[in-house]
């Protein structure tokens, strides 16, 4: 069969302001068959995938159907986009149209392009959804892009895609954003509607355990060439380039007792650093300690001091809520938040500047929580001055000290934050909360926006500072391998509820919260014919595809526990039960049933006959 | 636990690249203009310097009537008189003596109230971005009320009501369009107030002076900026427009504003190059509000816009 795509030794530049051309890539070669999954990797692959204005090709060809894109007009370029290649985007929520309703934007191509009428593409787009597995494939089209969940928005991009039947789709790390959970069923969806449609696809993406579910050739590019290439198999059991193991080795290890890497208890004290009791907060007024949208249910977490505690979940559970409530940025509605003992305000308006300093909270951004007027010097050098009086010749040199601890060059105190890479300014946010010399540093997702490699250097970091330190960290992620890797305890936190709790050993073993078992068996693993094997587990039967239900009674994940006891799990809110000391699992069973369980993973419970995607169960729009 | 800090020294190979002494005080940042900046800078320079000396060095007074011929084109003679670089206008007077004249009240007038009505807008809008609740609600509340009012009938009440004197022409401009400026920085304001560093900034603790002034003025300049030599521009034409209807600047005194106005009919009266006696007032008014923006765009440009640009 003929190729159905080739790109032949092709050059990609682009010119810098002052003209000097940059070239990105550097002579690449591949072919991708008709029905064939293409894997690229790593740097300058966003580039390779989709030719920005700007760039130019001093060399190469791009052939489609043998013939040469790059000499095509532009008119005839723009025949072939959306219609016989389609793009798929990193971002759904940055794709969709807010205001425009998701039936008319993932139609708009193929009626635009005049390949199907409105009429055909509105069939064909519920064809789709329902090959995606989407909820309520018939009326889904009238809703707006707000009222689905983040991964159903992803395989909705994908339809939006497939809807003109291209010849080539283009995938650019469609899952990096997603949590692990709704990761495998975008993963699932995108590889069987690929396998339906036949057509061919080349995906983009530096994480080889993702490539290693949906690839059948894999190519491995680095800064602008091809260092190896081959069929899947070839490439992950026997990875020849050095570079390839280096990408093998950034993987992320399922998360397992005894992979941390904990603290030395030197620090310890008997007082918790900051314990939260009985807490409820939300958003909206308040009535009755209770708040219009509840986020968080009685909440009880206790920090040990100098400890490190992971606070895991999906987005959406209220992780960042539990960290705006211990930093006063949300008041709670109820409960009570302890600082060494002594009650702290709610509201940080009324706490003691002492207090202020104490408590430092670290956001995810770092592009927004760096003031772009300031300098570097003095972002750095207000917490100096404001908690700790520190002024003159001596802040500079503080200043410099915290730049020398996270690893920065002395120099960065005279640049603005926008003359740094995102990794750079991720340090200088870290070293503002350590400028205020904290007791307690509340971490918000502050390596999701990184890529692996500066994030793990993060990590390294936070884990420096912890030894160096003495801080205590409250960890938030939803990867449960990095918390996995740095905590001391872990935090599960599932719509709004703590399903379990307790040292990160004791969490990542047997018995298990069945949530926490779905979180484990999510992480992908590097092997081909993962994804296929974990579909059939019980937890991923029952817990995929389903969307999370926020309620006031019961247990919150009834609706995807494959272990959940009808009449009781529904209705009752779950006791804690303590299996060792200072670990806590929220479950209606016993740790024997759970114990039980765990060991006859064959027997079917509970979910498997809930497990067949029902459209109205699944994800209900919040 | 200062010590803490003082106790991680650069230990692994990463820190290759980090000084161990103290470098020296960074210089300040220069702002170097590029040549459209300076060309804006030098045509600005140059009204400033016309404000102060421009009777001193201008041919006539703004007030002489020279013979009996109006709207004589660009440089002809007077018997007697001397040369009239640019024409004359209806009124037989030397058009460039009066752009000479005009720049003390055009660019003297309308630059200062200009200049207050965005103190005024910025800080009110900064404010009740800021506070917000109470503060917010009363602050806007009266803004709406003056910006529902028609401009130049507002204006013609104040001046009606109050006189016309400079001092109550430049505070009556200033009141009437730091109404839009506020509503502008208050807009920006807005924005600004949801990033995490304000955030931050509040749960440090800092008081709202600081917020202000270090977190929000600063990121809300730029934009701000560009707005001026729009707003500038309308102050020039409603000090002119309250001219035409004689409570603006009294004549004869010389406005650019009312000099496009008065000698309009020439495009329809006047004779060769006399037609062009509106056209030059109208470019002095250009020329001055191009050049501020060459400015302020360059400055915009500078500061953070071309890195930010290069970061992409």
């Amino acid at each position: 069969m003929a190729e159905l795509f080739e790109i032949d030794n092709l050059q990609i530049a682009f010119r810098k302001e002052d003209g000097t051309p940059v070239q990105i890539v550097k002579g690449v070669s591949f072919n991708v068959k008709a029905g064939q999954v293409v894997a690229l990797s790593t740097i300058s692959m966003a580039t390779m995938a989709y030719c920005r204005p700007g760039l130019h090709f001093p060399g190469g060809e791009v052939r489609l159907h043998g013939k040469d894109v790059l000499a095509m007009e532009p008119q005839d370029q723009r025949a072939i986009r959306g219609n016989k290649v389609a793009y798929l985007a990193q971002s759904a929520a940055a794709t969709f149209n807010p205001a425009i309703t998701i039936g008319e934007q993932v139609t708009e191509a193929a009626v635009l392009h005049g390949t199907l009428s409105q009429e055909e593409a509105n069939i064909r787009a519920v064809e789709l959804y329902r090959a995606l597995e989407l909820p309520d494939p018939d009326r889904l089209g009238h809703r707006y892009p707000h009222q689905v969940s983040g991964g159903q928005l992803q395989r909705l991009m994908a339809a939006m895609a497939l809807v003109s039947k291209p010849d080539l789709l283009v995938l650019d790390e469609p899952t990096t954003a997603l949590d692990v959970t709704t990761q495998i069923e975008v993963l699932k969806a995108f590889k069987k509607v690929i396998q339906e449609e036949g057509s061919a696809a080349i995906y983009v993406t530096h994480d080889l355990a993702v490539v290693a579910q949906v690839a059948d050739h894999i190519v491995v590019l680095y800064s602008g060439e091809v260092q190896e290439q081959g069929p899947v198999e070839q490439i992950i059991n026997n990875p020849k380039h050095p570079y390839t193991k280096r990408l093998m080795a950034a993987v992320k290890p399922t998360p397992t007792a005894g992979m941390g890497d904990t603290a030395d208890q030197k620090h310890d004290r008997d007082v918790p650093n900051i314990e939260v009791k009985d807490m409820t907060a939300g958003y909206g007024g308040i009535v009755n300690g209770k708040p219009a949208i509840t986020v968080l249910r009685d909440i009880n977490v206790k920090i040990k001091n100098s400890h490190v505690v992971g606070v895991i979940g999906e987005s959406g559970c209220g992780k960042s809520t539990l960290a705006r409530v211990m930093a006063g940025l949300l008041p709670a509605a109820k409960g009570e938040v302890f600082l060494d003992g002594k009650k702290l305000e709610a509201d940080l308006k009324h706490r003691s500047q002492e207090e202020l300093q104490k408590i430092q909270f670290v956001y995810q951004m770092a592009d927004t929580a760096l003031n772009p007027r300031q300098l570097i010097g003095d972002i750095l050098g207000r917490p100096l001055e404001f908690y700790r009086g520190i002024k003159g010749k001596e802040r500079r040199e503080e200043v410099a000290k915290l730049l020398r601890l996270v690893e920065l060059p002395v120099e960065f105190e005279s640049r603005f934050p926008s003359e740094l890479s995102g990794g750079q300014k991720q340090r200088v946010n870290m070293a503002r909360a350590l400028a205020a010399n904290p007791e307690i540093m509340l971490c918000d997702e502050v390596t999701s926006a990184l890529d692996s490699i500066v994030s793990s250097n993060v990590i390294k970091l936070l884990k420096k500072l912890r030894d160096q330190t003495g801080v205590s960290f409250v960890f938030i992620s939803h990867d449960l391998s990095t918390v996995g890797s740095f905590a001391d305890e872990i935090v599960v936190l599932y719509a709004g509820r703590v399903v379990e709790q307790g040292p990160v050993d004791e969490v990542l073993a047997p018995p298990y919260h069945p949530y926490t078992r779905l979180l484990i068996s999510s992480v992908p693993e590097l092997r081909v014919g993962w994804l296929e094997d974990t579909m059939q587990k019980r937890e991923m039967a029952a817990g995929i595809a389903r969307g999370v239900e926020i309620t006031d009674t019961g247990c919150p994940f009834y609706n995807r526990c494959p272990i959940a006891i009808d009449g009781t799990c529904d209705k009752e809110i779950a006791p804690t039960r303590e299996p060792t000391p200072e670990h806590y699992i929220s479950c209606h069973r016993t740790m024997e049933e759970i114990n039980e369980i765990e060991q006859n993973p064959q027997q079917i419970l509970h979910g498997f006959e809930k497990a067949a995607p029902d459209g109205d169960k699944a994800a209900k729009p919040v | 636990m200062s010590d803490t800090t003082q106790s991680a020294a650069p230990e692994d190979d990463t820190a290759k690249s980090i000084y161990d002494e103290l470098p020296d005080a960074p210089p300040k940042k220069k702002l170097k203009l590029s040549w459209t900046g300076k060309l804006g800078v030098a045509i600005v320079a140059f009204w400033i310097i016309m404000v102060a000396i421009g009777p001193l060095i201008s041919p006539f007074h703004e007030a002489d009537i020279i013979g009996d011929d109006s709207y004589l084109p660009l440089w002809s003679t007077t018997e007697g008189e001397g040369l009239h670089v640019l024409g004359t206008d209806y009124l037989e007077r030397d058009i460039f003596s009066r752009i000479l004249w005009g720049a003390r009240t055009t660019v003297g007038i309308s630059f200062l109230a200009t200049i207050l009505a965005y103190l005024m807008g910025v800080t009110a809008g900064i404010a009740a971005a800021v506070k917000k609740g109470w503060t917010d609600m009363i602050l806007s509340r009266i803004n709406d009320a003056i910006l529902s009012l028609p401009t130049i009938m507002l204006g013609l009440l104040i001046v009606v009501a109050l006189g016309t004197s400079i001092p109550i022409l430049i505070g009556t401009a200033a009141i009437i369009y730091a109404s839009s400026v506020y509503r502008i920085a208050r807009a920006y304001g807005q924005e600004i107030m949801v990033m995490d560093y304000v955030e931050s900034a509040q749960a440090r603790g800092e008081t709202i002076w600081w917020i202000i002034f270090r977190e929000v003025l600063p990121n809300a300049a730029m934009p701000l900026a560009t707005d001026f030599g729009l707003r500038l521009v309308f102050i020039v034409l409603f000090i002119s427009s309250l001219s035409f209807l004689g409570l603006g600047i009294q004549p004869p005194a010389a406005d650019w504003g009312s000099m496009v106005r008065q000698n309009l009919e020439a495009m329809q009266t006047a004779t060769g190059y006399g037609i062009l006696a509106p056209v030059w007032p109208a470019l002095a008014i250009a020329s001055f509000t191009i050049a501020i923006n060459l400015i302020v765009d360059d400055i915009s440009a500078k500061s953070g816009g071309d890195l930010a640009k290069k970061m992409i």
